[in-house]
């Protein structure tokens, strides 16, 4: 891709070209997320850690869905002081996205005055807020699981006839696919309802103790605050506990590397008694803990484990083979508990004064206080609804392709949300009139438009960034959220100068030296490539790949902070981890050998 | 031998004695007695000073010498101290002296047989945090009988008669009545590997961290700068080590065949190799806490491991005073509301 530099700086936007021939698929994306001219006196950066494959054109709901709801939480709702939302453009199936600052001190006056009233009276009242949030989740959750599957009967119920019900099934396609829409967006404000509160809370403890030890590393911070129980690491205790069982019950040597999952439930239901009580195990973990997706949940082909048991079943032979051999898996809570208090009280012991430790007390407090938040809505919010909507969508993707919109159900992700409700009432009137819908005439074409232009697009490296670099990054939403702060724009802006250099530095997100292959995983569908002894780099580590944390030996990542759940994996796994590196994925070939130093976020290519 | 007026054993002794046993001797015996292990040794006390100079004063006057001399004349200075210097280092010791140290010697020396020692002085003011004699005085190593340590207990005396330690005390106006010395003599380490280790970092003053240099030999290289050692920066509470520079290392010092140290050329194949484990880092970072924890301040710390049993001690352990001595602001102050602590974060910048 053509990189005309600046004076100081990233790309401009105008540079950067739609690749030839994808001219029709980026047309797809919303008027408003196309790059205008004046977008080039503006700072933008590529969203990798959401986003880092190129988005189908109906995945974009996600970006559409979350940047309203967060920019509303910030603009609006809590009035961050110094900072509006985020705006965000796409091309080439890449988004970019740029903070609105607040400049004027008036103005962060007049808005630090209502933060006070809105941020403070959440801080104050987080307990409540929080369990009343998961009762709204839960009802959002029961309310989506409740939407009716969409189908055309030929001819209506007798019995809806009967009641008089009065409105016909067409029109409940409409109403369902309206609904499933509107849960997702709901579902973005409730994500962002606490996030960059309980962010922020977590960040004044941090820095707080980077002033204090400024040698102390992110890791050491984020284990004084990460809880020990967070929902977050459950679908992963579920697999150590179906590990246990199976080898209770003597049904493990059903579970062999290369049988695949629909095999081995078969060979089970076979097996008598304790395979049919061991796939009751299943099932009770299953609901809700293996709603959890493999990636991050921005992207439909992200299968929830409860889709694709393929993924959990990966990590369980070697699960097994460690209980066989007499080793716990049992998470020592009680003990994790004892070393997190030791941590906290050893460190405020080494402050200067009793000032300082009761500044550090409030500090800590507030953020334990938070974090249960920062942790656990993942699991709701990414996790679990997000695979109900995609689900939906795809009951509507098997509907449209049964009356011939497009060949396989999954096509309906080539469709944005706004084209997906035409091709519906597309159905719908056709299906009222008794004519032939048009869809099948009109879809196929651009679906293999698309799905050609995609392929093309993950050919192509986008910059990380576009635009003139600003002086200072003083947007706390995007500090907190993306780690992006002056000094790993220069990073950036040094990495790119010099491509020769061996070394690729990042966060260092969990300690210890190792040197292994690498094996570069830039999909989801990549991950069966990692062999045992392997160094996983990828543009963005996940905690849901945390069965394949056993197999790896340390993880690399182009984007994250040390407090990605990512790292947290990382060190719950005692792996070595560097994330944020801006382009390990690119610099690195795969399998060349490397040196991975977590500990000084930093990682050497040896050959 | 129990300890007497003349010589201390480090059991004995502890940091309330330095008037008596400097504070080198003082910080080795309040380190043995904190059960952290030190080479054993015992200290010339400054009583043996007193009565060695005596001995010279009767002959012809000394401290008012020194008192006399115009330090601005440098001239004068180097007269004066070349004269001193001789008499301390050519003159009898009186016969206690000799007696007690030869006596201490023995029992020091004789398991296992013939064991060299370190000769150090420890002088009374040094090691304090208000006046820093540090470096003006000497360090023998692998002394190898008692003739020898006679000559460099000696030595050390005449230490206190070199033209910057005279220049020092005469701008500073110090009377001569108050200066003293006294000399440690203890088993020299054969190490394999030492150096310094610091409960703090020397480049933030961060107290969470415990920064440790070290290098193949004896620690000598390292605080003489002779070789670039590598280093660690271990978090004190955590045992995480997020900094590792492992140098290249040319030059060891070892003693030498005739007593004395040698400086050698490190084997090509040990010069890029770490020369502390990660284990004996770990213990190092336990003892550095163990210090710092009996001192209640951080600490300052010569360490070596040897080499044939592999055990770490420490050769001698001081407060720290760099950043001790900086008036630090403090982070953060407990605010009315607690609350109030996010506008840090969200308030902008300021």
């Amino acid at each position: 891709m053509n990189q005309p530099a600046t004076t100081k700086g990233f790309p401009l936007p105008s540079s950067l070209k739609v690749v030839k021939g994808t001219e029709r698929a980026q047309a797809a994306y919303p008027y408003h997320t196309q790059f205008s001219q004046g977008d080039d006196r503006r700072f933008w950066f590529y969203n990798s850690m959401h986003f880092p494959e190129p988005m189908s054109a109906f995945d974009m709901v996600t970006a559409e869905a979350a940047y309203c709801a967060l920019g509303a939480a910030n603009t609006r709702v809590h009035c961050l002081p110094t900072t509006l939302g985020i705006d965000h453009r796409i091309i080439n199936g890449r988004v970019y996205i740029g903070g609105n600052a607040v400049t004027d001190p008036a103005e962060i006056a007049r808005r630090t005055q209502e933060f006070q009233k809105r941020a403070f009276y959440y801080y104050a009242n987080w307990e409540r807020l929080y369990e009343q949030w998961r009762g709204k989740m839960k009802a959002l959750i029961q309310s989506a699981q409740a939407l009716p599957k969409p189908q055309l009967p030929e001819f209506e119920p007798l019995a809806n006839v009967h009641a008089g019900k009065g409105v016909a099934s067409n029109h409940e396609l409409l109403d369902t696919y309206q609904k499933t829409l509107e849960g997702y967006f709901r579902m973005w404000h409730h994500h962002f309802e606490f996030l960059l509160l309980g962010y922020g809370a977590y960040l004044t403890f941090f820095s707080f103790c980077k002033k204090a030890f400024p040698e102390i590393t992110d890791q050491t911070i984020a284990r004084m605050v990460a809880g020990i129980e967070a929902e977050i690491f459950r679908p992963d205790d579920e697999l150590r506990r179906l590990a246990r069982c199976a080898v209770e019950l003597g049904v493990d040597s059903k579970f062999r590397d290369g049988v695949s999952p629909a095999e081995i439930i078969k060979s089970l239901e076979q097996a008598g008694p304790a395979g049919r009580q061991w796939l009751d195990e299943l099932q009770t973990s299953r609901d809700p803990w293996f709603n959890i997706n493999v990636g991050d949940g921005f992207y439909h082909y992200h299968r929830a484990w409860n889709d694709d048991l393929s993924m959990p079943f990966a990590g369980l032979p070697e699960y097994m083979r460690r209980v066989r051999a007499g080793e716990s898996l049992e998470r020592p809570v009680g003990k994790l508990q004892e070393e997190r208090r030791k941590l906290i009280e050893d460190y405020r012991e080494l402050l200067s004064t009793d000032d300082e430790r009761a500044a550090y007390d409030q500090m800590i407090t507030l953020a334990h206080r938070v974090f249960p938040y920062v942790e656990g809505h993942k699991f709701y919010c990414e996790h679990w609804y997000t695979n109900l909507f995609f689900n939906k969508i795809r009951e509507f993707g098997a509907l449209l392709s049964s009356h011939g919109f497009f060949p396989d159900a999954e096509d309906v992700f080539h469709l944005t949300h706004y084209e997906l409700k035409t091709a519906i009432i597309d159905l719908m009137s056709a299906w009222s009139n008794g004519s032939a819908p048009r869809g099948p005439d009109h879809w196929p074409q651009i679906v293999a438009d698309r799905r050609a232009a995609i392929r093309e697009w993950a050919k192509h490296e986008t910059p990380p960034a576009l635009g003139p670099v600003p002086d200072v990054i003083d947007d706390p939403a995007i500090v907190m959220l993306w780690g992006i702060t002056r000094e790993s724009l220069d990073a950036w802006l040094s990495a790119s100068d010099d491509t020769e250099s061996k070394e690729v530095r990042g966060f260092a997100a969990s300690s210890g030296v190792v040197e292994g292959p690498a094996r570069i995983v830039k999909s989801v569908e990549e991950i069966s490539r990692l062999q045992k002894g392997d160094i996983l780099v990828c543009q963005v580590t996940n905690p849901t790949w945390a069965p394949i944390f056993q197999k790896i030996v340390a993880a690399v990542s182009d984007i994250g902070g040390s407090m990605s759940h990512a790292a947290i994996v990382a060190r719950e796994y005692g792996l070595p981890a560097v994330v944020g590196t801006g382009n390990a994925t690119s610099r690195i070939k795969d399998g060349q050998r490397i040196r991975v130093d977590g500990g000084r976020g930093v990682v050497t290519i040896l050959q | 031998m129990p300890s007497t007026q003349i010589i201390g054993w480090f059991a004995d002794i502890g940091l309330h004695d330095r008037p008596q046993v400097g504070g080198k001797g003082g910080s080795l015996g309040e380190l043995q007695r904190a059960g952290i292990d030190v080479p054993p040794g015992f200290v010339v006390k400054t009583d043996a000073f007193e009565r060695f100079l005596q001995s010279l004063e009767q002959q012809s006057p000394l401290r008012a010498r020194v008192e006399s001399v115009d330090p601005d004349d440098l001239g004068a200075v180097q007269a004066c101290c070349k004269e001193l210097r001789a008499r301390v280092e050519g003159a009898q010791l009186p016969s206690d002296v000799l007696d007690e140290i030869s006596a201490a010697h023995a029992t020091l020396c004789t398991r296992p047989a013939e064991t060299p020692v370190a000769v150090r002085s420890s002088a009374t003011t040094e090691d304090a945090i208000d006046a820093s004699f540090a470096g003006l005085q000497d360090t023998y190593l692998w002394v190898t009988d008692l003739a020898q340590t006679l000559e460099r207990v000696r030595s050390c005396w005449a230490s206190l008669y070199s033209v910057e330690s005279v220049t020092y005390r005469r701008k500073k106006g110090l009377p001569e009545a108050g200066v003293a010395m006294a000399v440690v003599v203890q088993q020299m380490v054969n190490a394999r590997t030492a150096g310094v280790m610091f409960t703090r970092s020397p480049l933030t003053g961060d107290r969470s961290v415990i920064t440790i240099e070290g290098a193949w030999g004896l620690g000598s290289a390292v605080v003489g700068g002779e070789v670039t050692p590598d280093r660690w920066v271990i978090g004190k509470i955590t045992g995480e080590i997020p900094v590792r520079e492992i140098s290249e290392k040319q030059i060891q010092h070892v003693p030498a065949s005739g007593g004395g140290i040698e400086s050698v050329p490190v084997p090509e194949d040990l010069r890029r190799t770490p020369c502390m484990s990660d284990a004996e880092l770990q213990a190092l970072r336990a003892i550095g806490r163990n210090v710092e924890r009996h001192y209640g301040r951080p600490q300052d710390i010569e360490w070596a491991v040897e080499r044939d049993t592999q055990k770490i001690l420490l050769l001698q352990s001081r407060p720290e005073t760099v950043w001790s001595a900086k008036e630090a602001a403090p982070v953060a102050r407990p605010a009315e509301d607690p609350l109030s602590h996010v506008m840090s974060i969200f308030g902008g910048r300021r």
